[in-house]
């Protein structure tokens, strides 16, 4: 059968903030740390904002573009590093929030940028096998950077949220792969306000070696080259990793351009390659073939091999708001304002 | 920690669930288990009517001397909303300039928090209002 | 059923009281009550107190025991009730004690009311005052008490109902009337300019817009009209007393440019003491918003819809105009304690018929009102009382 996208919805909260303004306030030349990460802005989110709203907005509009009954729904995965509690899941609030309670099995999942994608995979597995009609995975993120750490200048908040199924599938996912191992490149210890990494390890080591080894791994297996794809949407923890990354691998500036929004939202970790995939959606014709490579620190990469079908043509899109919808209408905080949101300034009590 | 009485009403805060009077067909918010026009003719006919959380600004204010929960977003405004059902709610308006909120303008429902039993209690989601792009 | 005289009041400093407990304050106006009937203490059949949350603001409950206890009262064992309506605890407790003496219940009965709010820190107490909104659809939601009201003060300048300046010289003529009031809480006159400049609260209603926490007690002695001059020379008598309800959410109501609660309480009272607003010479209202006195005026009948706002700025509700609104200065500048005040306002309004109110005297009393709400208009009492 074939397995893949059945809807999608996404979410980005309208506030941002510029490296400029964040390198303002810790004596570095924020302008030239935007140019080197080649991000303009990040999102960030409101005081009562977080993972569960951001999942529930992008859940919601992914159900308003589909006419699927909730009962139908079988599985519903919410993968994050910045889930509200330690304990008790996201998940059962964005089932109840969008009306598939009880019927279903829910988990939260945590793989740094790539948890997202691991509960796509869970649920190809679930529909695949005839477990589930339906499944939806979502990948939000609400993260945060260490006061002036350079991961402060990306760290952002944002997710997408997928219905995956085997009827009126809009995107077949022709395959998936994933290439993990053991690698320490980033990581947060329990009760830890904020993430460490391990500086330029995170490079080589780490983002590069996995994506590029499974996106190499997954064309090998389906005998395609980067001129086979319409798309690429690569992980994307700055705007120039994915650039760099995609021209190892043959593909053009035109064909990552669609799927890279990190300059414009930050780093959104698990949100950023199904933000990524949700704009190219945006806009994708039939026949279109797109490969997205996710990477989450620690370390892995999920890859998958796309289709677009002819299915899309009468998708009801226009339900809930594209990507470029989202980023419009936003405002910018200085950074007292954004650090007050985000709770790093010492409050009473 | 009144975790069962916050557990309670998810239905009417998460997905804006209300009650139609089986015989008058009025609608209420929140759930009710007789309708106060209609009293005993109403009772075992009143049904649950999820509300779409659609609607326009009734009256607002923009709250400046706000609760110690509310320190990080205020000030912050509030309105009365009229949903398109015909009945009032009333809840936080967000994603949008204190200075533009206008009696009339079209908002919808979101969730978002509502707020926290402290930093290490239940966190309490409930509905608030954005502005509906047209 | 018997007709019923006011024979004694009492009534304490407003303000924040820190050397004052709650027992003590309570204490303190229904001893100057008794004192004031003339009566040793004996007489007294039962009690009646108006409180809206000790439970929340001093951690104590069963009110009824307590100053019952401290008055005295509890060694004769007479039956002793506390009575809770948010802000119309003390009008309500009023009302009961009234019913008591009508029905033939009792004969010597003690109202009061009274509140300690300053020994919680202020955002507590504002916790507390949201609870008399509904906690779980307003007040969780996001809206305030203040909020509320200010919401309605929006809707109202909408409709065209009143501008911002008529509302605010609400607050301008209750502070001039409780410049002349001993013992009030605030005692200086202001201007409009000052209303309209000072802190935002919830737009569009500034500090000044709004009733201040305050401590404090006051109690009157009732008993039959026919007893009444045993005791005093000055009785007042109880012409009528009503009291509605309504939603306890200001959204469930179609219009909140008014609260029917009051315009049905005041058809009751009036229909009672078979007497019309323009029978009224003087009228304590609830105006723990200045938008909240002018939906009074209009509910009441004392002006027509619309048409109070400019009334109150041309000075019609002035001591001296068509009828004096709130002569104690209200709850804005006499102070408000929650259960307290609508036993105040009928202290104020004996003081009144007595001929006692001093600088304050409306010439002509023969009549007063009193209003006394509770939440945005989701319980109402008024009570008319005329000279004996």
């Amino acid at each position: 059968m074939d397995v893949g996208i059945v809807s999608y919805g996404a979410h980005v909260p309208r506030y941002r903030i510029t490296p400029k303004e964040i390198g303002r306030v810790w004596g570095a030349d924020g302008v030239a740390m935007g140019k080197g990460l080649y991000i303009n802005m990040k999102s960030v989110p409101s005081p009562d904002e977080d993972v569960v709203t951001i999942s529930v907005e992008a859940a919601r509009g992914m159900m308003s573009r589909v006419d699927v009954s909730g009962a139908d729904i079988g599985a519903l995965y919410v993968g994050s590093e910045s889930h509200p509690y330690a304990v008790k899941p996201t998940g059962t609030i964005v089932a109840e929030a969008i009306g598939v309670t009880p019927d279903l099995t829910v988990a939260d999942l945590e793989f740094a940028c790539k948890a997202g994608t691991a509960g796509i995979q869970i649920c190809m597995g679930l529909v695949k096998s005839g477990m589930v009609k339906y499944g939806v995975a979502i990948g939000a993120d609400t993260s945060q950077g260490a006061p002036g750490d350079a991961l402060e200048y990306s760290a952002s908040a944002g997710g997408a949220a997928y219905l995956i199924g085997s009827e009126n599938v809009i995107a077949t996912i022709n395959k998936t792969v994933s290439y993990t191992t053991d690698t320490p490149d980033f990581w947060r210890r329990e009760g830890q306000p904020y993430p460490s990494h391990g500086g330029r390890f995170t490079g080589e080591p780490a983002y590069f070696k996995h994506v590029g080894n499974c996106a190499m791994k997954l064309m090998q297996e389906m005998g395609t080259t980067a001129e086979d794809y319409d798309h690429v949407v690569l992980h994307q923890p700055n705007g120039k990793f994915p650039v760099r990354m995609a021209k190892s691998l043959k593909f053009n500036d035109q064909q990552v351009e669609r799927g890279l929004l990190t300059p414009f939202i930050g780093n959104t970790y698990s949100g950023a390659v199904p933000l990524g995939l949700a704009s190219v959606l945006d806009q994708a014709q039939p026949g279109e073939r797109i490969l997205v490579v996710a990477y989450g620190s620690g370390a892995g990469s999920d890859g998958f091999d796309i289709t677009v079908t002819e299915a899309i043509k009468d998708y009801r899109r226009q339900s809930a708001p594209t990507v470029a919808e989202l980023l419009k209408n936003t405002k910018e905080l200085d950074y007292a304002t954004y650090a007050k949101f985000r709770g790093k300034i010492l409050m009473k009590g | 920690m009144p975790v069962a009485r916050f557990w309670r009403d998810i239905p009417q805060r998460y997905n804006l669930y209300g009650s139609r009077c089986g015989s008058c067909g009025k609608v209420y918010f929140p759930t009710r288990h007789l309708c106060p026009a209609c009293r005993r003719t109403s009772i075992g006919r009143m049904q649950s009517v999820q509300l779409k959380g659609q609607g326009n600004v009734y009256s607002f204010s923009v709250i400046h001397d706000a609760p110690d929960n509310k320190r990080l977003q205020k000030p912050y405004a509030v309105a009365m909303v009229e949903l398109d059902e015909g009945l009032k709610v009333t809840g936080e308006l967000v994603d949008i300039e204190l200075d533009q909120v206008q009696i009339g303008m079209r908002v919808r429902a979101v969730l978002r928090k509502l707020g926290e039993e402290g930093p290490g209690g239940i966190i309490h989601y409930g509905f608030k209002f954005a502005p509906m792009d047209e | 059923m018997r007709e019923v005289a006011i024979i004694g009041i009492g009534h304490t400093q407003f303000g924040e009281l820190w050397d004052s407990s709650f027992r003590e304050i309570g204490i303190r106006a229904g001893l100057e009550a008794i004192g004031d009937a003339n009566l040793a203490g004996s007489e007294i059949d039962a009690m009646y107190v108006g409180n809206m949350s000790s439970g929340r603001f001093i951690d104590q409950h069963h009110i009824g025991a307590l100053i019952a206890d401290y008055s005295g009262m509890a060694f004769e064992h007479i039956p002793s009730t506390r009575i809770e309506a948010a802000g119309a605890s003390g009008g309500i407790a009023f009302r009961q004690g009234v019913m008591a003496v009508a029905s033939g219940m009792h004969d010597i009965v003690v109202v009061g009311g009274a509140e300690k709010m300053t020994d919680v820190s202020d955002d507590a107490s504002n916790f507390i005052l949201n609870s008399a909104a509904d906690q779980q659809w307003e007040s969780l939601m996001g809206a305030t008490m203040s909020s509320l009201h200010a919401m309605i003060a929006r809707r109202y300048m909408h409709e065209g109902l009143a501008t911002r300046e008529q509302i605010a010289s609400v607050s301008v003529k209750n502070h001039y009337h409780g410049s002349l009031n001993p013992r009030a809480q605030f005692r200086k006159a202001i201007n409009l300019d000052a209303v309209l400049r000072s802190p935002k609260v919830a737009e569009p209603l500034t500090v000044f817009d709004c009733a201040p926490m305050s401590d404090g007690a006051a109690a009157v002695v009732l008993c039959p009209l026919d007893m009444a001059k045993s005791y005093t020379e000055t009785p007042v008598k109880v012409l009528s007393c009503a009291q509605s309800s309504d939603t306890l959410a200001l959204y469930q109501r179609d219009d909140i440019c008014c609260f029917k609660a009051t315009q049905a309480a005041a058809r009751r009272a009036f229909e009672q003491a078979g007497l019309g607003p323009k029978d009224i010479q003087v009228a304590e209202v609830h105006d723990n918003y200045t938008i909240s006195e002018l939906l009074a005026l209009e509910d009441l009948g004392f002006f027509p819809r619309g048409e109070a706002g400019q009334a109150v700025l041309d000075g019609r509700a002035h001591i001296g105009g068509d009828i004096a609104v709130n002569t104690s200065g209200g709850l804005k500048a006499r102070g408000d304690p929650i259960g307290a005040t609508g036993v105040a306002q009928i202290v104020e309004l004996v003081t009144q018929l007595r001929g006692k109110a001093d600088k304050r005297q409306v010439a002509d009393a023969r009549h007063a009102l009193a209003h006394n709400v509770g939440g945005t208009g989701s319980a109402v009492v008024v009570s008319i009382l005329g000279v004996a």
